[in-house]
């Protein structure tokens, strides 16, 4: 199940040009500039109130940037947000599906949003529950879905229409070890259908699990590139001793 | 042993002080604590009155002659009528009331004239759509009494015994509305700002788990309480300042009692109205749920079973028990009582014992639920 | 676009069912309420407690007061010679209403034709005060004229022999139109029937959408390519179809359990009832665009209907109000749909009798709704 890539700028599915957001005086978003390939898994790092939240509210149109462009799958998120909606998925550790309704009702609801038509609505569904080897039944209360389970399936709900791109939010916080690691399978196979993952995370061995990062601080990315590349610039072993040389530099340069 | 008494206080100032920074943060509650009030005043100062004017009346005369026009010049003249265009027949009033362009409808007989010259009587028939009851007796009244007053001039019913009623509208000669509503304005936002900003409060601190948090701190349940209640309660006591001030000032209602009394009976209600935001707080599970209950539990039966708009002798009597229990109904008839009867304790002693024994009942409850849960 | 529309009313109505709260909110509370509101929402006014002052004893003033407590409307409560003890009386609230007869009654009465009274009455509720002058004066003036027929006046000497010339009379009937027994209840139980449509329909508009708010749903449907109108309609719809089963069911019970007539034709109602639906679900859908939490949400629409409903011809008629309120007043949507309503069902008003009405509702409604909308799309961007 090859995903089709409509019009990518140079085969960039996502791309960033000194994108800004500010609020009354505050800058949340400080002119970041960075592109990722189609079909990569990115991560998108950051502290608490760096910015990422923002910076993906931007991306996915739901907020419009007060400078500089952006561009996901092929279309301009300032004038093309129509476009720019129906063809990436969206996830959030917060939230996706609706927990009184079923299964079934979700991907439903989602299906006919994107336009799918029944039978298409029927079978992709069905291949979902397939994939994920889905225990509990598909007439089942997503309340009552343990949270594991809840987000295998609101991130495979994300790609029920096949976008090109799909943003995840935290998309695997509080859930336990083994089925995080069982979540990450699934980014993978997505990935390697021609689906781009951009991703934020806490976890910074998550973080490891990317192709490319980046790492915000103050509302400006502080660093990007493959993990190996972060390690070598900052001279450390993990991804953690990156973050926090980062960061410290960032408190060393404000207090200078 | 001071040094302990001393920390206790100092904990409930700096408590105290976290709930004003609070209140003073969330600027939405704020804003409407503040404005309601003043919207609520200007509202019943206003908007909420029963004064009748304008009384649209019309006059049906088959056969129009002086007798007739001279009926319409009363009412042309009259202050409180609004003189519509003559109406030829009498069911063309029907229409006129169905689209609610007419209030009273006087329908004289054809040949009026002619038939007082020849000494029979004639019929005059006077209407008023009475779909609002005391409205319509009111009006029919006002309209009876510009009959009258033609008749006499015709000089008909001569001989009859003229009555001469002097009226005396005592304790509110103007008729005011708004002197009736003040008081219950008072009692209403007093249970706003008591009973269901300490319910919000308190179970949005039991939602956010913070409650907990104090709990196991050195405060004491009830300084804990005390240091959520004592913002409102000034809070309160300065809305009813401002409320009474521009009831004074804007609507000229008159204070004929004792403001030492109005501010203890207010005190006092205050602390009713907090007793029961702790009460109801501590027996519901969620924000909303509170605010739910307060606005269910206190603001509705204190608006509409307090005698605020609706007369409680006007009820059926069931329905006037169960006011017995609605602390509103017994400030209101205190604040009514020293703002326009000018009566006090001696009158309006059973009320504050009432209001008393609520306030004792409601703390015990509030108390015992409260530590329930934490024990 | 109507495909999406009738996937998200299925799960509209999936949830709508499946909530037991608001399933409870929608079809217990509003007929509590109406039970419990249809008896205390009274006016009326019933016996009032009158303290007489005789100063004069005769066979007449007792005449008179016989004649106020014959009518059912007053009881008397006390006696006194002076007034002092009927002041105290009104001061402590045991009476709201003293009769004074000077004591040169009788006399003033045979000889000049006169009857000299003062009523004095506790007026802090002025709208009743003046009802009990009504019915006072209608007693007194009904007393007189039989006084005056028992005892004609004659007229005409004419060389010694008495004539009575015959008087021109005028006899004045009054009738209180569309309210024979003078009972409030059909008065007010559409109005609160009204209120309690418009309190759930606007509550449920804003709770529902906040609620989405809070979850985070929100932010998941607008990445998708779902339009805000289809996902507003989606929302409106089931509340609007709810709000009219609920004014329907309403208005049976009105009918069926209080006796409020039923003069007009149901589709008249409805169609006033669909069109103020718009109204009522816009200042919802308005509500749930400042709001963040459901709290918020139930706080500014008690605040906001709070105002409407005062100034709506609910509990005072707009009649009283003043000009410049009078203006303001038109732009409710409350106030024209409880004058529909009334005008309807206690009037037998169709549509030609109501289209002002209608269209302003109408008007109205598209109004609140569109800069609703305005709102929710300038939140959502």
């Amino acid at each position: 199940m090859n995903v089709a890539h409509p019009n990518t700028t140079a085969g960039k599915a996502i791309s960033a040009n000194g994108l800004t957001r500010r609020f009354d005086s505050f800058v949340a978003v400080d002119h970041i500039t960075f592109d990722v390939a189609a079909g990569e898994v990115f991560g998108f790092l950051g502290a608490n109130g760096a910015g990422k939240t923002t910076a993906i509210r931007m991306l996915t149109g739901l907020l419009s940037p007060s400078d500089g462009q952006a561009m996901v799958g092929g279309f301009d998120v300032r004038s093309q947000t129509e476009q720019v909606r129906a063809h990436i998925g969206y996830m959030s550790q917060r939230f996706s599906l609706y927990d009184d309704l079923t299964v079934r009702e979700n991907i439903r609801l989602y299906g006919g949003i994107y336009g799918l038509d029944d039978k298409a609505i029927k079978e992709r569904g069905d291949a979902i529950l397939q994939e994920l080897a889905f225990t509990p039944s598909d007439k089942a209360m997503v309340a009552s879905l343990p949270l594991g389970w809840k987000q295998k399936l609101a991130f495979s709900v994300a790609l029920l229409h096949q976008p090109a791109v799909v943003f995840l939010d935290e998309p695997t916080g509080g859930v336990d070890p083994i089925t995080r690691r069982q979540f990450w399978e699934l980014i993978y196979h997505a990935a390697a259908r021609g689906t781009t993952v951009f991703v934020t995370t806490h976890y910074l061995d998550e973080a490891e699990y990317c192709d490319r990062l980046s790492i915000m601080v103050d509302g400006k990315i502080g660093a990007i590139g493959t993990p190996s590349e972060l390690k070598q610039q900052f001279a450390v072993t993990s991804l953690d001793d990156v973050f926090i040389r980062l960061v410290r530099a960032t408190d060393a340069k404000g207090a200078a | 042993m001071s040094g302990k008494k001393s920390g206790a206080i100092v904990a409930l100032g700096a408590f105290m002080l976290k709930e004003v920074r609070h209140l003073f943060r969330d600027k939405q509650t704020l804003s409407i604590l503040l404005l309601l009030p003043i919207a609520q005043l200007l509202l019943f100062g206003f908007a909420v009155r029963t004064d009748i004017h304008s009384v649209r009346v019309a006059v049906v005369a088959p056969s129009p002659d002086f007798v007739t026009a001279d009926l319409r010049t009363r009412f042309e003249n009259s202050g409180r009528f609004a003189l519509l265009p003559p109406v030829p027949t009498y069911d063309s009033l029907t229409a006129l009331f169905r689209s609610g362009s007419l209030d009273v409808g006087v329908v004289l007989e054809p040949e009026l004239a002619s038939r007082l010259q020849s000494g029979e009587p004639a019929h005059v028939l006077v209407v008023a759509d009475a779909i609002d009851p005391n409205t319509g007796t009111t009006m029919q009244n006002y309209a009876g009494a510009v009959v009258r007053d033609w008749q006499r001039a015709l000089g008909t019913n001569a001989g009859g015994i003229v009555v001469d009623t002097r009226m005396r509208m005592r304790f509110n000669p103007t008729l005011e509305s708004v002197n009736l509503f003040v008081p219950g304005l008072i009692a209403l936002i007093l249970t706003m700002v008591t009973a269901l900003m300490t319910a919000i409060s308190l179970s949005r601190e039991k939602e956010r788990g913070t409650f907990e948090v104090l709990l196991v701190s050195p405060l004491r349940p009830w300084q804990i309480i005390l240091g959520k209640v004592l913002p409102y309660l000034v809070l309160a006591m300065a809305n009813v300042a401002s409320v009474l001030l521009a009831a004074l000032l804007v609507f000229h209602v008159p204070f004929r009692g004792s403001i030492t009394l109005l501010l203890c009976a207010s005190t006092l209600f205050s602390m009713v109205g907090l007793a029961l935001g702790v009460l109801i707080a501590a027996v519901t599970s969620s924000q909303l749920a509170a605010m739910l209950l307060a606005l269910g539990g206190t603001m509705l039966p204190n608006t509409l079973l307090s005698g605020l708009i609706f007369p409680i002798s006007s009820m059926p009597v069931p329905l006037q028990i169960v006011t017995n229990i609605v602390p509103a109904r017994w400030f209101i008839e205190i604040v009514r009582g020293i703002m326009l009867k000018g009566i006090g304790i001696a009158e309006l002693w059973q009320n504050l014992v009432v209001l008393g024994v609520m306030l004792a009942v409601l703390l015990t409850a509030a108390i015992r639920k409260t530590n329930v849960r934490l024990a | 676009m109507f495909r999406m529309l009738r996937i998200l009313l299925q799960k509209e109505f999936l949830q709508i069912r499946r909530d037991k709260l608001i399933l409870r909110m929608l079809l217990v509370m509003p007929i509590l309420q109406l039970l419990i509101l249809a008896n205390a929402a009274t006016f009326e006014v019933k016996t009032s407690n009158l303290w007489i002052v005789d100063q004069d004893h005769t066979p007449i003033t007792r005449a008179l007061v016989d004649k106020f407590t014959a009518s059912g409307r007053f009881t008397v409560v006390g006696s006194s010679n002076i007034l002092r003890p009927g002041d105290d009386a009104l001061l402590d609230g045991s009476a709201n209403a003293i009769l004074v007869i000077p004591a040169d009654f009788a006399r003033t009465v045979e000889r000049d034709r006169q009857m000299p009274l003062q009523l004095i009455l506790n007026a802090e509720n002025g709208s009743q005060a003046g009802v009990i002058q009504a019915y006072a004066n209608e007693i007194v003036t009904r007393f007189a004229a039989e006084r005056s027929l028992s005892n004609p006046v004659r007229v005409m000497r004419t060389g010694g022999v008495v004539m009575q010339r015959p008087m021109p009379t005028i006899e004045v009937r009054t009738q209180g139109k569309y309210n024979p027994t003078l009972d409030y209840k059909r008065f007010m139980i559409p109005g609160i029937l009204v209120q309690l449509v418009t309190l759930i329909g606007t509550l449920m508009t804003a709770l529902n959408i906040v609620r989405e708010k809070e979850a985070g749903t929100l932010d998941q449907l607008n990445v998708t390519p779902l339009k805000p109108a289809v996902f507003i309609a989606a929302k409106l719809i089931p509340l609007w179809i709810i709000g009219l089963l609920e004014f329907s069911l309403g208005i049976t019970v009105a009918v069926l359990l209080f006796h409020v007539p039923m003069l007009g034709s149901p589709i008249v109602l409805l169609v006033g009832a669909t069109l103020y639906l718009l109204a009522a679900l816009g200042v919802g859908l308005w509500v749930s665009t400042v709001s963040e939490t459901q709290q918020q949400a139930l706080f500014v629409t008690f605040s906001l209907l709070m105002v409407y409903i005062l100034m709506s011809g609910l509990f005072t008629p707009i009649r009283a109000m003043p000009g410049w309120v009078k203006t303001v007043a038109q732009v409710n949507p409350l106030m024209h749909f409880i004058a529909f309503v009334r005008a309807v069902m206690l009037k037998g008003a169709g549509f030609a009798d109501v289209w002002v009405q209608l269209a302003a509702l109408g008007a109205i409604g598209v109004t609140i709704l569109g800069l609703a909308l305005t709102q929710y799309r300038k939140q959502a961007a």
